[in-house]
């Protein structure tokens, strides 16, 4: 019978992970000239520049309509955009500007991550350290600190988390822990010493702003300032989870290579602008120096070597479905999706495939 | 105890880029600056074992190709997370189109 997965970062799974290799190891890549790469790592201010800009009125147009038509019908449109504004598309600015590719300049990024990972109610200083562990330890068992559908998977969490109510519920609490100077034994394995501090005060910084939001609100009696302040993360969320659970969702854990773990997706013109192109997440797992803006010419670069892309979310979701109905009386099973004959054969010097365990595409 | 090796010819490192060195079983990253200079530095990342030279040469700055981690390869300097360890530099000449560095 196949063994229970230990999810923890300081556990025996975590253990294992580094007694074979599989922690911190070397992963595949596509072969790309250097000068190529070189060309499609270049960075530019100006592509983000014109995002955000666009990101901001739009953010700011929409509140404005809340405020304006609050108390009417008329205001659900403008929630629902501010909403999904504020809730997803926070997250992969947080994401980009988090790896320092969407702007050339520095302080430009790091102005745009922080704004960011306050709509998603994200401690800056933890999440950039669990989001470098996830690159390192992509999808490996007790070392990742960001696999959103742990085996086997449970589908009532995940369908909630369309609605915000869970990630709001850990989110929340664990920021006022950190304001209180705590940090759990998981954060500890990822945080350096170094920077734990920094954990605590962005932590304390966050509450500032939530508790002058609530203080906002009672002295003018009205929910407005709650509803444009932190609430969004409950009722604009379900994008995030929509584009973001196809990353690895289904796929094989403790694996090596990015094209068994990792899934690209077309979507549509207006969630890639939400998700900044990270539909095109192989490419970005394989190659993270490349901005947002370069992964569509980096996909058609290098797509002869991995399995072909999802042609639709509706498409992705319904390969994956059956995969986590078997998931649930079966945790070992998992989608490996075929290769063209022009890649080269996945990688598996580092593991033992279980080729019986996975769903043939 | 200084010792000079000879790490590459000038022409092998593009303006504002990088390339690894191997070396008595060490690995040290060579980077030739916009402004035509060159540079050595230790070749991996002090944050997790990367090769720096498939990372991305701008300006100053040497940034990791695994997690963006960005080093002053002048200086050494790391520049913030998740970078927190600064990077060794080695003196640095060049001699009849040749880089030597001195790894002693």
């Amino acid at each position: 019978m196949a063994k229970k997965r230990d999810y923890s970062l300081v556990g025996e799974s975590t253990r294992l992970a580094i007694e074979t290799g599989l922690a911190s190891a070397e992963w595949y890549h596509t072969d790309v000239p250097r000068k190529t790469m070189k060309e499609l790592m270049q960075r530019s201010d100006g592509p983000a520049i014109r995002d955000t800009i666009i990101w901001i009125v739009a953010i700011l147009g929409s509140a404005a309509g809340i405020v304006w038509f609050w108390g009417t019908w008329w205001v659900v449109p403008f929630m629902f955009v501010y909403g999904v504004l504020y809730g997803s598309s926070s997250d992969s600015r947080w994401h980009e500007c988090g790896h320092g590719t969407a702007f050339r300049t520095r302080w430009m990024n790091d102005v745009v991550y922080h704004i960011a990972s306050f709509m998603l109610m994200r401690n800056p200083v933890q999440w950039r350290w669990s989001h470098a562990r996830h690159h390192t330890d992509t999808i490996i068992v007790g070392r990742d600190a960001e696999i959103a559908v742990m085996r086997p998977p449970d589908l009532i969490k995940a369908a909630l988390a369309f609605t915000g109510i869970l990630d709001f519920r850990y989110s929340l609490p664990t920021l006022v822990r950190q304001a209180f100077g705590t940090l759990s034994d998981d954060e500890k394995s990822y945080i350096p010493e170094m920077e734990q501090h920094k954990a605590v005060t962005a932590a304390r910084w966050h509450m500032v702003v939530y508790a002058a939001t609530i203080a906002v609100a009672i002295a003018l009696g009205s929910w407005i300032p709650l509803v444009l302040i932190g609430l969004p993360r409950l009722y604009g969320t379900w994008h995030m989870v929509l584009t973001g659970l196809l990353q690895h969702i289904g796929l094989a854990d403790n694996v090596t290579d990015h094209r068994l773990n990792t899934r690209t997706v077309h979507m549509n013109p207006i969630s890639r602008f939400i998700y900044w192109n990270m539909n095109y997440h192989v490419e970005h797992h394989m190659f993270p120096m490349v901005p947002y803006h370069a992964l569509p010419k980096l996909h058609e670069l290098i797509k002869h070597d991995l399995p072909v892309a999802n042609p639709s979310m509706w498409h992705a979701y319904r390969e994956v479905w059956p995969v986590l109905l078997r998931q649930l009386r079966y945790e070992d099973y998992y989608l490996k999706r075929e290769l063209p004959p022009t890649a080269k054969p996945y990688r598996g010097e580092f593991h033992d495939l279980d080729i019986t365990a996975a769903a043939a595409e | 105890m200084a010792e000079w090796v000879e790490a590459c010819a000038v022409d092998d490192v593009d303006e504002e880029d990088v390339i690894r060195f191997d070396h008595g079983g060490r690995t040290f990253a060579i980077y030739r600056s916009p402004e035509n200079a060159f540079f050595a530095t230790d070749g991996f990342c002090t944050h997790e074992k990367a090769h720096l030279a498939d990372g991305l040469v701008m300006d100053d700055i040497i940034e990791c190709p695994k997690h963006n981690g960005r080093f002053n390869y002048k200086t050494g300097q790391a520049n913030g997370a998740p970078v927190c360890v600064n990077l060794k530099t080695y003196p640095v000449r060049v001699e009849a189109g040749k880089v030597m560095i001195d790894i002693g």
